[in-house]
């Protein structure tokens, strides 16, 4: 594995071939905001909050899905990535309807605190106020469609951890949305087998186990890692 | 001394429970500053000019439209106090739906006697709940349902003092 040399915030850091903007920037503990992005899973690039700036390339590259290069120059904060941020985080919020008092995961929710790390306090958007599916036909977890960002992490985790892909994505655009099997009510799907990681993942109140209090649904999200570096390493 | 006033739109009261529960501060609060109008204290009329307003709840009928346009021209700082007052948060999921079938919903669906929705005396909802800033420029938002005690007197604290408040760093939603 070789070694390659890069300039991250002005600081000189060497890294290795193959790892992404992000791998590093958490090794050298430069914060860059992250949603979709779940250690463990492989990245798609969803929520484009992680964007950084790159000397030399047009636009923005999402740090979590972009490889360094050597002799790469990275801006990870500056004014107009952080109105970028906020940007994103206003659209997120408007796209849905989240409505944080009656959420059941208010005050551990991945959504929530970017809003309050990125210092986006109010919309300047108009809020769609679509109408989204429930699904509460599973017998333990539920499905709220009106907090779901697409982060696709459920997807992802069904898929590459627990091998099920009992979900997926269906439409395009705006008009998009997870799905169970063939956009099957959750409780009739052949494929699932019930083992919740996908609540555990999802960032926001988009899938929760039914019967919790908003302060007893905690998710823990680490066990992909922890999963994921267990199976690389055949222990 | 600067004058000061809370607004109550379509909220919970909770922003101005929030407000009480300052408790004993709320004393070393009017030494700087004098309640001039309030769903907490009588004054029937908007004053000509008021330095500080705290505005709670979502703009959701026509009422609601006419006090805060009312509220800003007479108003100095406009504070918009809380998660309906900021996003429309719960009085907002209406939003989704068409006025006719709220109405439906409220006063035919769920009416246990004389079904039928009322055509006096209130005022017409507006099509969509709105944020109080998507109506009038406001001049900071405090989110939290409600803000905690301690952030209101927060602000209070520095808005009274003529000092930047940067609400991001002390309030968040829900
Ligand atoms: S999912 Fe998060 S941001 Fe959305 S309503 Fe729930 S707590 Fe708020
Ligand atoms: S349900 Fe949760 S994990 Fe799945 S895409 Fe929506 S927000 Fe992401
Ligand atoms: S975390 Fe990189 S695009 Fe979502």
């Amino acid at each position: 594995m070789s070694v390659k040399t890069l300039k991250m915030d002005g600081k000189d850091l060497s890294a290795r071939e193959g790892d992404t903007i992000l791998q590093v920037a958490e090794e050298n503990n430069i914060y860059i905001p992250t949603l979709c992005h779940l250690d463990g899973l492989a990245d798609v690039g969803a929520c484009r909050l992680c964007v950084v700036e790159i000397k030399g390339r047009r636009g923005f590259q999402p740090a979590c899905s972009t490889v360094i290069e050597e002799g790469m120059e990275v801006v990870t904060n500056s004014e107009t990535l952080q109105k970028y941020r906020r940007l994103i985080l206003e659209l997120l919020f408007v796209e849905g309807n989240h409505v944080c008092a009656v959420c059941v995961s208010n005050r551990h929710c991945d959504l929530q605190d970017l809003a309050v790390k990125v210092g986006m306090n109010y919309t300047r958007l108009a809020y769609r106020a679509p109408v989204r599916d429930m699904d509460l036909s599973h017998e333990r977890f539920g499905f709220d469609g009106n907090r779901c960002v697409l982060c696709t992490r459920c997807v992802r985790v069904c898929d590459e951890i627990e091998g099920a892909h009992t979900w997926d994505v269906r439409g395009r655009g705006i008009e998009a949305s997870v799905i169970t099997d063939l956009d099957q009510p959750w409780g009739e799907s052949l494929t699932c087998t019930s083992c919740g990681k996908c609540v555990q993942v999802c960032p926001t109140g988009a899938l929760f186990q039914k019967g919790k209090s908003a302060a007893e649904m905690v998710k823990q999200a680490t066990f992909v890692t922890y999963l994921k570096s267990m199976r690389e390493s055949k222990k | 001394m600067i004058t000061m006033a809370t607004v109550w739109l379509d909220g919970c009261s909770g922003c101005h429970m929030s407000i009480l529960d300052m408790d004993e501060y709320l004393i070393e609060i009017f030494k700087r500053a004098t309640l001039v109008y309030s769903p907490l204290v009588d004054h029937k009329d908007f004053p000509e000019m008021v330095d500080l307003t705290l505005v709670e709840g979502a703009v959701s009928s026509t009422d609601d439209l006419a006090k805060i346009k009312k509220v800003r021209q007479h108003t100095k700082t406009l504070v918009a106090l809380g998660d309906c007052a900021v996003t429309g948060n719960v009085p907002g999921m209406r939003s989704m739906f068409p006025v006719s079938a709220v109405m439906e919903r409220a006063y035919v669906e769920n009416a246990d006697i004389n079904p039928g929705a009322p055509t006096q005396k209130i005022p017409p909802l507006i099509a969509r709940v709105r944020p109080v800033h998507q109506i009038v420029p406001v001049d900071l938002v405090v989110p939290g349902c409600p803000p905690s005690a301690k952030t209101i007197a927060y602000v209070l604290d520095r808005l009274i003092a003529g000092e930047p408040v940067d609400s991001a760093e002390i309030a968040r939603f829900g």
